[in-house]
């Protein structure tokens, strides 16, 4: 701070808590909607502020399944959370072990055609899954892998944005290390499993919570490519609660909203800070 | 930039790329190419046979109404999208580099929405405006205006730009409180010794040196506003009322998946692809700019 201004710091304050609290509000909604039962819902004129009584049996519906109230048959949302855990996890440590071994050729290496191999890394970034999603499900299609945890994740694996950040940490490790990994006898591997591994922690760390992230939130690329209700990640279920029938439980769609957003949000504010620079450093 | 010092070997770096290249052109260079190529073919609805038909599809949608009005559709969105999310974020960052006290609970108080899915987004907000008991909805009808994003198309499109700004702000404020923190303090002291006041100081300094800040993530979110609020509108308008806020990604999805017209889709893939390419290139040569700057 530059002078002091009392008024203005308290003016501040109470303009940072505004903004903390108008941000907040849809959430706490959804929490105090997910606590009453859905004729409460249904029937307020507006709903009500304060949290109800139900919202134990709310999370139970939500997560086991069953009749809700309405009559309506509610998927267990319990499967879902699993299929989006794997998936995210497979997306996120896929994408940092295939970028690893790349920028770990492209700097370390020189061979023939390194530079069109970086490039056509590079190009991958200006075709997101949406210009091309047609034929990249006709692929999928073609080799079997729909309604498969390999077809939800390995077409969503390549990345331009951790080749690039990791290219960038590597050029930055000093040279002696290979030259005394080279004196010592070690070979390319096991400088790469010894030395650069073990420094790579921090970049890798800061990618896997804007992977997990990705993959946890993917939402076309799954409504393509999986039909079967076992292979649904749960933004897909989020979705079918609110689509198609006419009737909506509030209650229930809201306690599977806030289900699907509590494990990415956990990676986020508990891994703030290599989150905050890997964010800032891939610009992505 | 290159090593000075790097390993020798004929096949190990093959095998390292490996990978990457195997998933990039299986699902990557092969589709993008089939999208070239299914746009200038017309198929029948069973994809039993193509025929080469040349510019034909990109013809018929320069004569189709609906595409372009697709594209008023994604502009008016992207750009109340960006404008907002760009001001509401620079707003809360400016405020929360000037506490000290408190700084990082509000930090961490405002970046969390960073991890909502879009249809989450989209929910959340569809159900503060749901009819007749969302609690906006309700308050917009106490005051006398009433509230239908089914019908009026206006509210819809303030319902869905509200959504996909909310979940982007975080994104947002956090590049903006970084570049906020990277200008020099030195020069702020010497404005405030010749006695500029926060407001001046704010635009004759703060905001000038946030530019490269503030461009870089207006192309960001306007790619976002493209792109990644498929979610978004898919849940909370399904493109509706009508077709009032289907933007083009939306457009793709419906008229490939639903309508099956893939020539179609195909030739909408490849004007996405070619806006895509803009955008990036734009933001590369201004990040070279920048460097040099």
């Amino acid at each position: 701070m530059v002078e002091r201004r009392p008024a203005l710091t308290l003016i501040t304050h109470l303009l940072l808590l505004l903004g903390v609290m108008v941000v907040a509000f849809p959430v706490y909604l959804a929490w105090v909607a997910s606590t009453h039962t859905a004729s409460t819902i249904a029937q307020s004129m507006p709903l009500p502020l304060w949290p109800g009584a139900h919202g134990l049996d709310n999370y139970a519906l939500a997560l086991l399944g069953g009749v809700g109230e309405s009559g309506s048959r509610y998927p267990a949302t319990l499967p879902m959370l699993g299929v989006s855990l794997a998936s995210a996890l497979i997306i996120a440590l896929g994408k940092i072990a295939i970028s690893l071994l790349s920028a770990f050729a492209i700097v370390y290496f020189r061979f023939p055609m390194r530079q069109l191999v970086f490039w056509m890394v590079f190009v991958t970034l200006m075709l997101p899954v949406e210009v091309r999603i047609g034929p990249t499900y006709q692929v999928v299609a073609d080799l079997g892998l729909l309604n498969t945890y390999a077809g939800l994740t390995v077409p969503l694996i390549a990345s331009a944005t951790a080749t690039f950040l990791l290219r960038q940490f590597f050029l930055t490790v000093p040279d002696e290390l290979v030259e005394a990994a080279r004196i010592d006898g070690a070979g390319p591997m096991r400088f790469f499993r010894d030395v650069l591994l073990p420094l790579s922690a921090t970049p890798m760390a800061a990618l896997f919570v804007i992977q997990f992230i990705y993959g946890w939130n993917q939402y076309l690329w799954p409504l393509l490519v999986t039909t079967d209700e076992s292979m649904y990640p749960i933004v897909l279920g989020i979705k079918r609660l609110i689509a198609g029938e006419v009737y909506t439980d509030w209650n229930i769609v809201m306690a599977v909203t806030l289900l699907a957003m509590l494990p990415p949000a956990v990676v986020v504010i508990g891994m703030q800070k290599w989150f905050v620079k890997g964010l800032v450093d891939t610009e992505k | 930039m290159d090593k000075r010092v790097q390993f020798r070997s004929a096949w190990l770096p093959w095998l390292l790329i490996a990978p990457q290249m195997a998933v990039i052109g299986l699902f990557f260079f092969w589709p993008a190419a089939q999208a070239l190529y299914q746009s200038l073919t017309l198929q029948d609805a069973f994809g039993t046979s193509s025929e080469f038909v040349g510019w034909l599809n990109f013809e018929r949608l320069w004569e189709d109404a609906s595409y372009l009005a697709s594209f008023k559709t994604t502009a008016v969105f992207s750009l109340l999208v960006a404008t907002l999310g760009l001001s509401v974020s620079l707003g809360l960052a400016v405020l929360a580099n000037r506490v000290v006290r408190g700084a990082l609970v509000y930090k961490t108080l405002l970046i969390w929405p960073y991890a909502v899915a879009p249809v989450a987004a989209g929910v959340l907000w569809l159900f503060m405006f749901n009819s007749p008991m969302g609690v906006v909805s309700f308050g917009l009808r106490a005051l006398g205006l009433p509230w239908d994003h089914l019908l009026n198309a206006d509210h819809a499109m303030a319902l869905v730009v509200m959504a996909a700004v909310w979940k982007q702000i975080s994104y947002n404020f956090l590049f903006f409180l970084a570049g906020l923190q990277s200008i020099p303090k030195s020069l702020i002291e010497a404005a405030a010794i010749d006695g500029a006041g926060p407001v001046r100081r704010f635009w004759t300094i703060v905001f000038p040196l946030l530019s490269p800040t503030t461009f870089f993530l207006l192309v960001i979110n306007v790619v976002y506003a493209f792109f990644d609020t498929f979610a978004i509108i898919d849940a909370v308008t399904h493109g509706g009322p009508g077709k009032d806020t289907a933007i083009l990604v939306y457009k793709v999805y419906y008229d490939g998946f639903k309508a099956m017209d893939l020539g179609g889709s195909a030739a909408q893939s490849v004007v996405l692809m070619a806006i895509v390419i803009a955008l990036t290139v734009v933001q590369f040569r201004f990040i070279e700019k920048k460097v040099q700057y």
